[in-house]
């Protein structure tokens, strides 16, 4: 398996000893360093969600989808941003002008800071540290209030209701994530998102916990798809009700913000579930099956991370295309009358197994 | 008939008939109330649906033609009422009696400035506040610099303005529309919801809507004014802008009603063509509608299912009538040009595909627990109301209300035809996607029956060049895709209509939204006007 | 420099002297490489990236949304992500009447368009009045609201007649400039100042 904390270890090396910079200054550099990778690679994530989703929604559809601009249309999203990036801010007349323009960057930096604790591959995190998967939690709650902002600086009907509902139903979907994440750290033992990972080097969770790990798998999908926003869960901004909800007044760059937000958590959402349940980066390993496990062994741990984040997505896209929304009671209901409760018990059903050792 | 006539006759001795096809009671303006009430409740004469009710400028004076039909025995009879002043003209309102009156007398004000006592809604309905004249009125003057283009904001009033009559005086009295505390949101007119350009003043109460206001007029083209400068032939093609989606239906009833009054005979053919072309149009109405009202209860994908079978339909149309939607194809004495070689063949392929199609839409999107939650017991409309309101069509007979003029007043060949008239009783949003999606059966069917059965003969019957009618009135009613669709046509004997009224199956739709919203939640208004499937240009014509 | 696109013959523009003309104005007022690379890459952007405001008003915006279905898929060119708030839309397809009432609500919506924009009119209401050009209610064409930059006749005009419509107003944008705002810009900037709304500051 190869081990990406051999190249990190040898920059921290290379910058401490080579270049004899002090301890201070080689921190600084690699906080610069990694920054400014994490920055592209979410961008490039971004564009890439953008293509995904649109050449997905066109295969559902029955049509081809981008396919004009660049090779089988994969520039098309740049071709997005470029126009984003220099698209007129409108400045408004009648709004809270500093919340207005905070909220776009507390959006995206609550889904920056999610990428911290993302186990991109092995030897390949940001920061592992004992509570990773709480820190991921917290940090990803603060999305919430930038949409809240949004909705209410903008002084405008439809952004208020938009961002009222967002909060209500982020508010809610947040306990359903907290309570499976909380039956899989059960299982795993650890909140340290590596710790995790090495849990399941032997079997991935979902298999090992057998059926509560599969409820709280199909909780978590619930609850995330509705904690991004994403449809039948878009009442934030649906788009045949609310015009564009909460960011109806934002334009240009403070618009693309949003948008690329948005997939961005659709994203994390997804990385999150592959890390509970599938694993993170760790390949797929059978008990007993040493050669498959081994050959598996030799497909690099990033793109298992990434190509399983990207099925996941998968299927909450096609949960967009094919669902119908959902109203604002009927989705309320749904988490505190349903998703709550069985969570709760799907709880106490987990630490049963694990207390008489019933699992894998 | 003679039955009615008789009884109004002994209820009111003043009120002389007119000879036509109609019954017709012509009654002073004084007594108007009195009949109403008595047409309304009486449980011999039991009118209650009112149909249209028909401005006029008699150039002697002003007045109006109420058509009504009553629902036990599909009977129509009209009313004329000539108001008795030229210069302030007033009659009294039936809103009371027919809650679809409010916006016909709104209507009927804006057009020709006869004002409506007792109807507590009399703003324009069409045109702003400011406008000058009374377009309709004979002796409008349509100088563009009276009224010009603005890029000003409209000016708008929070207040309706009513005139009621108090000891034998008449009072303008101003009602608050919302109170200052309410927080109304403004739904349209561009929002993706409405369909096109309406807008609904939404007074909401955190999700839940209190009042809608409805607010028309941002595609009011002056489609009965332009008709009356245009010859017969010339008109036609004004019904294909109207329900672009009922384009046939339009055009078959008005071509009808100038062939009734001209006495022209057309052939069978001509018959045949003209119902298949309405069913294939009723079919890809209704498959845009599942479309369109899927997406905005946010299935998205369902739209480009739906769009499979109607863009299909179109083609079978284009080959024929050389255009996917104004088709213009309806002419006086038959049809514009004769069937394409291939349409049987390409009919039977349609026939082919819909099943499976139905079958598809059932799976995808009928069945989804979070659409029948969206749509069970969403803006009940009981069959009361959908005759008082005058919601007809699949929306009227989802309420149970048969309403289907194919079937209480035939035309054409469907007396022929072997179809059911599809009800339901729930009156809900379901029930109107359900009887829609019934109504593509039961038009397939009819399709079935003719598609191998079109008789051979001339597509269009001679007409003489230069049409003129003979003087009069007639009414002609027909089923289009949306609902009860009715013209009336008063010539003097020209070649052009005196007065051409068009009364469309969407405008009573938008007033009921307000009725059916009360208490629902915003997501509920769109799943209702969705549902109701009202198309804005046929309601502001 | 000729504007190109993609597998499409140059012959099949062929008929637009308007962008003829763009272009030798273009070349006739030179500029220096870096600029005009980033020109290009800006309008390179700008061109494939068109987002239309869900905007219509009658028989037009059907065909709009047959255009946007599976057999003409406007998808394929980026166009299909229709913004319903002005805000981050790039055109505005004008389809359907523009009647008096609907005037203002227009123009407004045409203000709170984010620059760059760009107006497409489209069917013979939105160009002319169309059939309703004598009705008392009817703007004869929409000209005189705000500043056109592509035409589409038709009644309603065929979906593959929009296809063609949008890809002109691509093609227009690529001869744009950026810096210095030469072609088209200047023009719009004529059009709002002798048609002005209260209220809008620019």
């Amino acid at each position: 398996m190869q081990d990406f904390s051999v190249i990190t270890n040898w920059i921290h090396e290379f910058l401490l000893s080579t270049l004899g910079l002090p301890g201070w200054l080689t921190l600084t550099v690699e906080c610069l360093l990694v920054g400014v990778g994490l920055l592209l690679v979410y961008a490039l994530l971004a564009l890439f969600y953008i293509y995904y989703e649109r050449k997905i929604c066109a295969f559902i559809q029955c049509r081809v989808g981008p396919n004009r601009v660049g090779p089988w249309g994969l520039l098309q999203s740049f071709a997005d941003m470029f126009k984003i990036l220099i698209k007129e801010i409108i400045h408004l007349d009648h709004i809270d002008r500093f919340l207005f323009a905070l909220a776009p960057y507390l959006v995206i930096i609550a889904s920056m800071m999610a990428f911290a604790v993302l186990p991109w591959g092995n030897g390949l995190q940001v920061i592992d540290f004992n509570i990773g998967i709480f820190f991921l939690i917290a940090v990803s709650s603060i999305g919430v209030l930038g949409i809240l902002l949004a909705g209410w600086s903008s002084n405008n009907k439809f952004t208020l209701i938009g961002a009222l509902r967002s909060g209500a139903q982020m508010v809610s979907y947040e306990l359903s994530i907290g309570l499976s994440v909380l039956t899989m750290v059960c299982l795993a033992g650890t909140m340290s998102v590596g710790g995790i990972v090495e849990e399941q080097s032997d079997l991935w969770f979902i298999f090992k916990g057998h059926v509560p790990a599969i409820i709280a798998f199909v909780i978590y999908l619930i609850a995330g798809t509705a904690e991004t926003n994403r449809g039948p869960f878009d009442l934030p901004e649906a788009e045949s009700e609310l015009t564009a909800g909460y960011h109806t007044e934002y334009s240009g760059l403070h618009f693309g913000l949003f948008y690329l937000a948005e997939y961005l958590n659709l994203f994390i959402v997804s990385g999150v579930a592959a890390l509970l349940f599938f694993g993170g980066w760790m390949p797929l390993h059978i008990p007993g099956w040493e050669a498959f496990n081994h050959v598996m062994d030799y497909i690099p741990s990033v793109i298992w991370f990434l190509g399983k984040a990207f099925v996941l997505s998968y299927v909450i896209i096609w949960f967009k295309w094919t669902f119908p929304r959902l109203r604002i009671d009927q989705l309320l209901s749904l988490e505190w009358k349903y998703l709550l409760p069985i969570n709760l018990f799907n709880l106490a059903l987990m630490v049963v197994i694990i207390v008489c050792g019933w699992h894998f | 008939m003679a039955k009615v006539q008789e009884k109004i006759a002994k209820l009111f001795p003043q009120a002389t008939f007119e000879e036509g096809e109609r019954l017709t009671v012509c009654i002073a303006p004084d007594q108007w109330h009195d009949l109403a009430k008595a047409l309304r409740h009486d449980p011999d004469l039991n009118f209650d649906y009112l149909i249209t009710i028909v401005g006029m400028d008699w150039s002697d004076a002003y007045g109006c033609v109420y058509y009504m039909m009553t629902t036990n025995s599909s009977e129509v009879i009209a009313v004329k009422v000539k108001a008795a002043d030229r210069e302030k003209p007033m009659i009294a309102s039936v809103v009371d009696l027919w809650p679809d009156a409010g916006l016909f007398e709104r209507e009927v004000y804006d057009f020709f400035g006869i004002i409506f006592l007792n109807n507590p809604d009399m703003r324009r309905l069409f045109l702003s506040i400011d406008w000058k004249g009374y377009p309709l009125r004979k002796d409008y003057d349509d100088d563009p610099a009276i009224n010009p283009v603005s890029i000003e904001n409209e000016r708008q009033t929070d207040f309706t303005e009513s005139w009621v009559e108090k000891d034998g005086k008449v009072e303008k009295v101003e009602t608050r529309i919302f109170q200052p505390e309410d927080f109304v949101v403004n739904i349209g007119p561009q929002h993706p919801a409405t369909h096109g350009v309406l807008r609904f003043r939404t007074c909401v109460n955190g999700e839940e809507i209190k009042k809608i206001d409805v607010y028309m007029g941002y595609i009011h083209r002056g489609v009965e004014k332009l008709c009356e400068s245009l010859t017969y032939p010339q008109t036609l093609h004004y019904m294909d802008r109207l329900d672009y989606f009922s384009a046939h239906n339009y055009h078959h009833g008005l071509c009808r009603l100038y062939e009734r009054a001209a006495g022209i005979k057309i052939s069978r053919r001509a018959e045949v063509i003209r119902v298949m072309m309405d069913e294939l149009s009723r079919i890809a109405s209704h498959c845009l509608f599942m479309g369109t009202f899927c997406m905005d209860l946010g299935a998205t994908s369902m739209l480009f299912y739906t769009l499979r079978v109607r863009e299909q339909i179109l083609d079978i149309m284009e080959k024929t009538c050389g255009a996917r939607m104004t088709f213009n194809y309806d002419c006086i004495g038959g049809v514009m040009q004769d069937l394409a070689p291939d349409f049987q063949k390409d009919v039977k392929e349609l026939l082919a595909v819909l099943p499976a199609n139905i079958k598809e839409y059932n799976k995808v999107f009928t069945g989804n627990v979070i659409a029948r939650n969206r749509m069970e017991g969403v803006g009940v409309i009981s069959r009361e109301d959908a005759i008082a309101w005058g919601v007809t069509g699949p929306s009227g007979r989802a309420a149970g209300w048969s309403c289907d003029i194919r079937k209480i007043m035939p035309y054409s060949i469907y007396p022929e035809l072997e179809f059911d008239e599809v009800l339901a009783t729930e009156g809900d949003a379901m029930a109107r996607f359900k009887v829609r999606l019934e109504e593509i059966v039961q038009s397939a069917r009819i399709l079935e029956q003719l598609v191998d059965n079109i008789p051979e003969g001339e597509y269009c019957v001679k007409v003489p060049k230069v049409l003129k009618l003979p003087a009069g009135s007639w009414f002609e009613l027909v089923e289009g895709c949306r609902g009860v669709f009715g013209v009336y046509l008063e010539s003097d004997g020209s070649t052009k209509p005196y007065r051409l009224k068009i009364a469309p199956p969407c405008l009573p739709l938008a007033g009921v939204v307000d009725h059916i919203t009360r208490g629902m939640k915003i997501a509920d208004l769109i799943t209702i006007g969705g549902s109701l499937d009202y198309i804005i240009p046929d309601m502001d014509r | 420099m000729e504007v190109t696109t993609k597998s499409m013959p140059y012959e099949a523009w062929k008929d637009n002297e308007y962008i003829e003309k763009l272009v030798k104005e273009l070349q006739e007022s030179g500029t220096n490489v870096v600029v005009g690379k980033l020109d290009q890459l800006i309008n390179w952007g700008r061109s494939n990236s068109l987002w239309p405001l869900t905007f219509a008003t009658s028989c037009c915006g059907i065909e709009f949304v047959s255009l946007g279905a599976a057999r003409f898929d406007m998808a394929r060119f980026g166009w299909e992500v229709a913004r319903s708030s002005p805000r981050q839309a790039d055109f505005m397809m004008v389809a359907g009447t523009i009647v008096h009432r609907m005037v203002p609500v227009f123009r407004r919506l045409y203000d709170q368009l984010a620059e760059p924009k760009y107006v497409i009119a489209c069917g013979s209401c939105a160009i002319s009045g169309g059939p309703f050009r004598k009705s008392y209610h009817v703007a004869k064409g929409i000209e005189d609201i705000v500043p056109v930059d592509v035409f589409v006749p038709g009644c309603p005009p065929r979906p593959e007649a929009m296809i063609y419509g949008i890809m002109q107003l691509s093609r227009k944008i690529k001869v744009e400039k950026f810096f210095g705002g030469v072609n088209r810009q200047q023009k719009q900037e004529d059009f709002l100042r002798e048609h002005p709304v209260e209220g809008v500051n620019d």
